[in-house]
This record gives structure tokens, C-alpha cells and sequence, in this order.
């Protein structure tokens, strides 16, 4: 084997108590494709951090192409020849590509830009790649798949010899990441090094040369990805031995609880166009697409804070209120996508968060005064019921972690204060639930209790709305799975009636194929 | 540098964060007594006479401190919120022109009602005056995103431009001799005072009361609930079904009606008629000190009784020992900037490199 391009070695960093990355030494080869997988939190993106000088390691060192790296400085790292394409890309959508390729790369005391010279780069780096996009285009206008293109064009551009991207499909159809692979292996091809971080198993396999697994700041195992398994993989980043996720389906269907027909929101960055779907109680309807293509509005419609402008909605056969705390009411549990931003308020505490979608119900209020101590009492029951570790109702709900916030929120949609009374009363369970990507960014332990909450309250009778990004996550747990594009949601078909390959398509909006039976 | 988040803030932070902000303000402060060239100690021990050191001084301190702990805890409603109420000058003096023009004697409403009634319809004049003055910026933040900073801060020149009017005009007190005054409040209209042959009045009472009742509301109340979300997580407080537009109005209407109240408490406490230089700026101050009391209501009490301290004390210290009065507006400011860099830095541990 040949020198490596990078070599990290026993890089160590911590953050309080918590140890990000424990004596990691990791080597990438010169033309190969190093897969980094882990769970969220296992310390995969403080490594790249600190490999792209965002972060300094508290201990360790790191050699490029032979010379060591200067630590804590981005500049360095892009002049040793470093790329990296962030998940949450960094392009100003107001500008065209091609300025924004040009962005950063250009010193600021020369009087002219070099746009002709760099325009011919630019297009030479992308054929070399198989990575055409028109240098004139608005970023803006660009499709998700387009605008990651453009990022790895930046990284090219600006000489990138080792490549890092950052949960690259996340945003991308399946064909799309099929384009990206191929990308990805004319890159490799041609003598780059590329490092791959993921956390999703299959892909890594697809993908990669060699996989390393990172665990809790450690790194765990590193193997050929040849020689390992989804199974093998799985079990190297959680730590035990775990079973895969198994269809579960409905097992009565109840009667239509919401129907939505032709429902339309005013233009936004995301919209509903006419879409309709039917909700039955007992029945999780999962809504698979490409992020952005209007799944927010639905779940902001049926959360009580977004307003619909053409169309119908009916919950329980009468017109759905447009005020969340009504919706709250009659009974539809809402997990949003976002449990930092919308889920809950950081700064206050646990108890208060866990009765603020409930404090106009009259539950927890008597006129203008909060009942502090029955608010308490639901709290730490809810705590207690699902299990939220990492502090008690006093706690501030940031301290907690992703998983423990998600549980918190999962809780209190689904935990009806009067079951604290009548804990078998049917009266109690929650009409609707709408979970908007529920497990993204969690564990897989906290991914399988919160599949287990929603399916046991499916059993209950509720009608379950799943909208989700993870295609594994909607073919497995949908009853009915329908595809939202471009505001619109297909014929919600049987999760068994959907392959990969037709759903892939209709996530990318081809005609028929989401209309046909 | 780089400041890191901290996971938890330790005990000894929270005790050591006070001190070191103490110790700074006495550090800066310190150096200027020594450039004008007096003996630090004995400029320290006349300025702490000057404010708290007898009755009269405790007096004039606390007397000064009433308009303070009113817009202090205008500034603390509103920012609570993130509703950031620059306006609360021109709202204590919309407020003082509604006190008069109620309860003024000539050119007053002269309505013939009991006094007991008048008073509480001049109070409820002055809060309706300065809640409405910024109910308009509030709405145009909630509906349209104009940015209140702007429009609160601006309408303070608008409103001082139509009180002089007014002063020159309806309002004017035609026994001034030409003096840009209002008229007069009735006698029985003016707050009694709390200590005989000083300044101190009942405004006081109130004005105590009204940040425990603030205090209890924000803590105890739904609304308070409502306005501590908003201003916490905007989105999130949405989410959870808090009505957005209307707890914005119902901080503009408190953080507008307590300012409005405090030109009115002023007017019968203290002036009995409104001038053009009625307020040194108390609606400013009153935002120093909505930050000195990290937006405590109970703390503004006792931060504003610190800053009108500061401020009453440099007066006499500055005859006694010639140290400009500007002092006091250095130890507030300093004393501003190292509260809330303690603050900062018992969430937060800066790292070097």
C-alpha cells in the first residue's frame, strides 16, 4: 500500500464532559472512498470539523499529502487540498453559480474579477467529472440535486484533491444519489480521495471502498466494505446486536378521520397544490418525497399553523379548525419536523413545555392563572411514561438531548392529561397523529421507540400521517404510502404495491407513474 | 478567541459573575476619579452619602428612582417579548400630556367629577396615551415586520415636537409668564407625600406594586406564559398554539401603559404640570435598567434605585470634591457592560487560539 493522503492520529476532543472524539487515528488512500459511519452524536462531523480547521483538536495531529496540517485553520486546510460539500449547503442564492464558484477563491485587492478564465475552469472541471451545470444559472433556481453539484464543483474549482461530503443524499431522490455515485466514482477514478459520511447502512455499502465506524468518540471497527454486512455494520455502531425494523401492518381499518380534498396554500417556498388523501383510524399513511416539495405545508396545514386558500379539510366529518390550539383539542397529536425550532421553546422548562399546547384547553388554566402544580404532574408523568432522561419538569427542555426533546414532544401529543385519571378510557387517544420526520437525527434506539409509540397508537385507532425523508422508514412502517412533488400528493397505494425504483420516479415528479393504479 | 458554549453553568460562576462585574465598574470608574485628580475614597464615600447616606438623600434617591422603576419595567415587558420598545420616552410623555389634559385646572376636561374618579380616569388616560402610542409599532411588527427599533425610537421626536406644540398652544399655562408649561394638575389630583418636608410621594407604592403585579403575571399568569414564548421561540410559541398578534398587542398595551404611567406619576408627584425637560431621558434609562435586572421585574426595583442612586450621589460628591456629574452616567453604563458580559460568560467559556 502507498503513503496515505490524510492520516489523523489520536485526534482527541471534548466538549465539557462529553468526549467528541476519543484518540481517533484514521488513514485515506489516494483514490478511495473511505465511508465514516455513525449515528448522530457518535462525533462524525466534530472529526470533519476538525479536519477542515472549524474546530481544534484537543490532542493529535494531522499529516496531508505528507506535510502536517495547521489545526483550527480552514484556509490551510483548502490550500492542502481539502474539500468539503456540507449537508446544509453554503451558496448565495442570489448569485449564478458561477459567482458563487468564484466566491471566496478571488483576492479581494485586484480591481477585475477573472470571469473568462474562470468560466473556462469551471467548465473544464466539470467535464473532467461528468458534473455539468450551467455556469449562469441563479443558484436559486436550481434543484437541490443541482445546487450539491455546485458544491462539489466549488470544492473541484478550488483544487480539492480529498473530498469530504456530509450526509450527501439526504436531500437526493434514490436516482439522483445514483447520479451522485457515479459522480463520486469517475472522482476516484481520476486519483481523488473521497470520505463519505453517512449514517444510513446500505448506501455505505453501495458506495464505499472501506467503511469506519465511529462510536461514542471511538472509533469502533474499520473494515472492507467487501467483507462486512448491513448486519455486522448495524451492530459495530450501536453496540449490540439489533433486528432489523419488520413490517407491522394495520390491522383494522377504522373509519376516514381527516379527508383533505383539493387542498391548496398560498405560494410560499413550499406549497400545497390540490392535494387530497383520506385518513382512517387505525391506519399509518406514510408520505414519502424529495424535502421541499411541499411535505412542510401539509404538515404545517394540519398543525394548525399554516391556512389553506382553496379546498377542503374535514376532521371527523366536520371542517377542520385552522388554529392549533383547537386542533390540540380535538384531538390531533402533532410532532413537527423541527423539534429544536418549533417543537419546543429551549429556555423554558420541561414542565412548561410539556403543557403549552395544552394551556388553552382549560386543562392546566383556571381563568388567567397557569395551575402550576397539575402542570407539573402531567409533566413528570409524561416523563415517567416515556421515559425522558436528562432532567425532571424543572430542567430547561435544551438541556436534553435529541432523543430525550423527541420523546418529550412525542409525550405530550400523545399523553392526554385526562388519562392521568382514566388511564384505559378510549376517550384519551389521540384522533390523528402527525409526525413530520419523527426519528430524523436520532439513534436507532430512539428511532425504534419512537416507530413503537407511533404503531401502538395506530393499534389504538388513530389515524397516523408519517411524512418522511427516509425512504426505509416509509416502506416499512406506511400502511398506504403516496409521494408528495411540487405541492401535490400521488394516489396513497399500498406500501407492498410501491418498488424503489417507481416511487424514485415519482418522488422526481414523472408523469403517470404517481396517477397510475 | 472563540466563545464555547458551556454544558452547565457552575455555582461558583453564578457567585463570581456579580463580583467581577462590581470590581470592574469600581476599576473603571476608579481610573477617572483619578485622571480629574480627586482621592478615590473619599469621592466614593460622598457619592454613597450623596445617594443613600440620609433621609433626604434616600429620598431624593428614591424619588428619582419612581419614573425609572416604571419605564424599567416597560422596557422588561416588552423585551421579554423581543418586542423592543425604544419608545418608552415618548410614551411617558404622551402620558403626562393625557394626565393633564384631564385632570389640568383651566383648559383641563374641567369636568366636575369626584376626585377620587378624576385620579383614577387621569391614571387610566395616561396608560390608554402611552399604550396606544405603541400599539401601532407593534402591530406593524406583527403584521408587516417593520422593525419597531425604528419606528418606537423615531415617534420619541414626534411626540416631543407635538408636546412643545401643545405647550406653546392648547396646553399652555396662561399664569407662566411665557414659560413653555402646561397648565397645572388640580390640587387634589397631586400624590400625597410619603415623608413630610421631602419629595418622596405615593408614586412610590405604586410603582413597587406594579412590579410584583408584573412580576406575578409573567410568572403565574397564561399570558405570561404567552409573551416569555414568544420572545423566547417565536415559531415554537406559535406551534403551541399561542395567539402571536394578540400577545403582541397585550405587551405593547402594558410595556406603552406602564411608560404612559410613569409621565403621569411624575406630573402628580413630583412636577404637577408638564414641561419639555420633564424627563432626563428616564425612557432610556429605563432600558439600562430592564438589562441591569436581566429582565427581572422584582430586580428593575432595585436596579433603578441603584441608577437614580448613582445619579443623585454624583450630584452633591461633584460639588464637594469637583468630579464631573458624568460620573454617574460612566458607573451605569460600566456597570451595564459588565453585568452582561458576567452574564455572558457564566453561559459561555472563551477560548483562546
Amino acid at each position: 500500500m502507498t503513503d496515505p493522503v490524510l492520516s489523523l492520529s489520536n485526534i482527541s476532543k471534548r466538549f465539557g464532559n462529553v468526549v467528541a472524539n476519543d484518540a481517533i487515528s484514521l488513514d485515506l488512500q489516494a483514490g478511495e472512498i473511505l465511508a465514516l459511519l455513525g449515528e448522530n452524536g457518535a462525533g462524525k462531523s466534530t472529526l470533519v470539523s476538525i479536519l477542515f480547521g472549524h474546530y481544534t483538536a484537543d490532542a493529535g495531529s494531522i499529516t496531508v499529502f505528507g506535510q502536517p496540517l495547521p489545526a483550527g485553520d480552514p484556509k490551510a486546510a483548502l490550500a492542502a487540498g481539502i474539500g468539503m460539500v456540507h449537508q446544509h449547503f453554503t451558496l448565495a442564492d442570489n448569485l449564478s453559480v458561477l459567482d458563487n464558484v468564484m466566491l471566496g477563491s478571488e483576492s479581494l485587492w485586484q480591481a477585475l474579477t477573472r470571469k473568462a478564465a474562470a468560466r473556462a475552469k469551471l467548465v473544464q472541471v466539470g467535464q473532467r467529472f461528468g458534473l455539468g451545470v450551467d455556469a449562469d444559472a441563479l443558484v436559486g433556481k436550481l434543484s437541490v440535486g443541482e445546487r450539491q453539484r455546485v458544491e462539489i464543483l466549488k470544492a473541484l474549482y478550488r483544487g480539492a484533491r480529498i473530498l469530504i461530503l456530509d450526509e450527501p443524499t439526504a436531500v437526493l431522490t434514490p436516482q439522483e444519489s445514483e447520479a451522485l455515485f457515479d459522480v463520486l466514482a469517475q472522482m476516484v477514478a481520476q486519483g481523488l480521495s473521497i470520505i463519505f459520511i453517512s449514517h444510513k447502512l446500505a448506501e455505505v455499502l453501495r458506495v464505499s471502498n472501506r467503511v469506519a465506524v465511529l462510536r461514542a468518540g471511538k472509533l469502533v471497527a474499520q473494515a472492507d466494505a467487501r467483507d462486512t454486512t448491513q448486519a455486522q455494520l448495524a451492530q459495530w455502531m450501536v453496540g449490540r446486536a439489533i433486528s432489523p425494523p419488520q413490517r407491522r401492518p394495520s390491522k383494522h381499518l377504522g373509519r376516514a378521520v381527516c379527508v383533505l380534498e383539493e387542498v391548496s396554500t398560498a405560494h410560499a417556498r413550499e406549497r400545497l397544490n390540490r392535494a387530497s388523501l383520506t385518513l382512517h383510524g387505525g391506519e399509518m399513511v406514510a408520505i414519502a418525497g424529495v424535502s421541499g416539495n411541499g411535505q412542510v405545508a401539509l404538515a404545517e396545514v394540519l398543525s394548525g399553523t399554516r391556512r389553506i386558500t382553496g379546498g377542503r379539510i374535514t376532521l371527523m366529518g366536520q371542517a377542520m379548525p385552522q388554529v392549533a390550539s383547537e386542533l390540540v383539542a380535538l384531538g390531533v397529536a402533532r410532532v413537527p419536523e423541527d423539534r429544536h425550532g418549533v417543537g419546543l421553546i429551549g429556555d423554558l422548562p420541561v414542565w412548561e413545555n410539556a403543557i403549552s399546547e395544552r394551556l388553552r384547553s382549560g386543562a392546566f388554566s383556571r381563568g388567567p392563572w397557569v395551575k402550576r402544580r397539575a402542570a407539573q404532574a402531567y409533566a413528570k408523568a409524561v416523563i415517567t411514561r416515556f421515559d425522558v432522561r436528562g432532567g425532571g419538569p424543572t430542567t430547561a427542555a435544551r438541556s436534553l438531548s435529541g432523543g430525550n426533546m423527541q420523546k418529550l414532544v412525542l409525550g405530550r401529543a400523545l399523553m392526554h392529561p385526562g388519562s392521568l385519571a382514566e388511564p384505559d378510557s378510549a376517550a384519551f387517544t389521540p384522533k390523528l397523529i402527525v409526525a413530520h420526520q419523527p426519528t430524523w437525527g436520532l439513534d436507532i434506539g430512539a428511532v425504534a421507540y419512537v416507530h413503537e409509540q407511533l404503531i401502538a397508537a395506530r393499534d389504538a385507532g388513530a389515524a397516523v400521517l408519517l411524512i418522511s425523508d427516509d425512504l426505509d422508514e416509509v416502506l416499512t412502517l406506511g400502511d398506504r404510502v403516496a409521494v408528495m412533488h411540487g405541492g401535490q400528493l400521488s394516489q396513497a397505494r399500498a406500501a407492498l404495491d410501491w418498488s424503489r425504483e417507481s416511487i424514485g420516479l415519482a418522488m422526481a415528479g414523472a408523469e403517470g407513474v404517481a396517477h397510475a393504479a | 478567541m472563540r466563545l464555547e458554549k458551556r454544558q452547565h453553568s457552575s455555582a461558583l460562576a453564578m457567585v463570581l459573575a456579580p463580583i467581577g462585574a462590581v470590581a470592574f465598574t469600581l476599576l473603571v470608574s476608579t481610573l477617572l476619579v483619578l485622571w480629574a485628580g480627586a482621592p478615590v475614597g473619599q469621592t466614593y464615600a460622598l457619592l454613597a452619602q450623596g445617594a443613600y447616606g440620609s433621609v433626604f438623600a434616600l429620598s431624593e434617591t428614591l424619588t428619582r428612582a419612581i419614573p425609572l422603576m416604571l419605564t424599567g419595567l416597560a422596557a422588561t415587558v416588552a423585551f421579554k417579548a423581543k418586542l423592543f420598545n425604544i419608545g418608552a420616552e415618548g410614551q411617558l410623555y404622551v402620558g403626562a400630556m393625557a394626565a393633564v389634559a384631564v385632570g389640568g385646572m383651566h383648559g383641563g376636561a374641567g369636568w366636575d367629577l369626584p376626585p377620587a374618579l378624576s385620579f383614577v380616569l387621569m391614571l387610566l388616560a395616561a396608560a390608554l396615551a402611552g399604550a396606544l402610542l405603541l400599539l401601532g409599532p407593534a402591530l406593524m411588527k406583527a403584521r408587516l415586520g417593520v422593525d419597531e427599533v425604528v419606528t418606537t425610537l423615531l415617534l420619541n421626536f414626534i411626540v416631543l415636537l407635538l408636546v412643545s406644540l401643545m405647550l406653546d398652544g392648547p396646553m399652555k399655562d396662561p399664569t407662566a409668564m411665557g414659560w413653555p408649561q402646561s397648565v397645572a394638575l388640580r390640587g387634589e389630583l397631586e400624590l400625597s407625600k410619603l415623608i413630610p418636608q421631602t419629595r418622596l410621594h405615593t408614586g412610590l407604592l405604586g410603582a413597587v406594586a406594579l412590579a410584583v403585579a408584573l412580576w406575578a403575571l409573567m410568572k403565574y399568569t397564561v399570558l405570561g406564559f404567552d409573551i416569555r414564548a414568544l420572545g423566547a421561540n417565536p415559531r415554537a410559541a406559535a406551534f403551541a398554539g399561542v395567539p402571536v398578534t394578540r400577545t403582541v398587542v397585550m405587551v405593547a398595551l402594558l410595556s406603552g401603559g406602564l411608560a404612559g404611567l410613569a409621565g403621569a406619576i411624575e406630573v402628580a408627584g413630583r412636577t404637577s404640570y408638564l414641561t419639555l425637560d420633564m424627563s432626563p431621558g428616564y425612557g432610556y434609562s429605563g432600558i439600562v435598567i430592564a438589562m441591569l435586572a436581566a429582565l427581572h421585574p422584582l430586580a428593575v426595583v432595585v436596579a433603578s434605585v441603584f441608577v437614580a442612586g448613582m445619579l443623585v450621589g454624583a450630584d452633591s460628591m461633584s460639588r464637594a470634591v469637583g468630579v464631573p456629574t458624568f460620573i454617574a452616567d460612566v458607573i451605569v453604563a460600566a456597570s451595564l457592560i459588565s453585568v452582561l458580559v458576567a452574564t455572558l460568560l457564566t453561559q459561555y467559556r472563551v477560548r483562546w487560539r
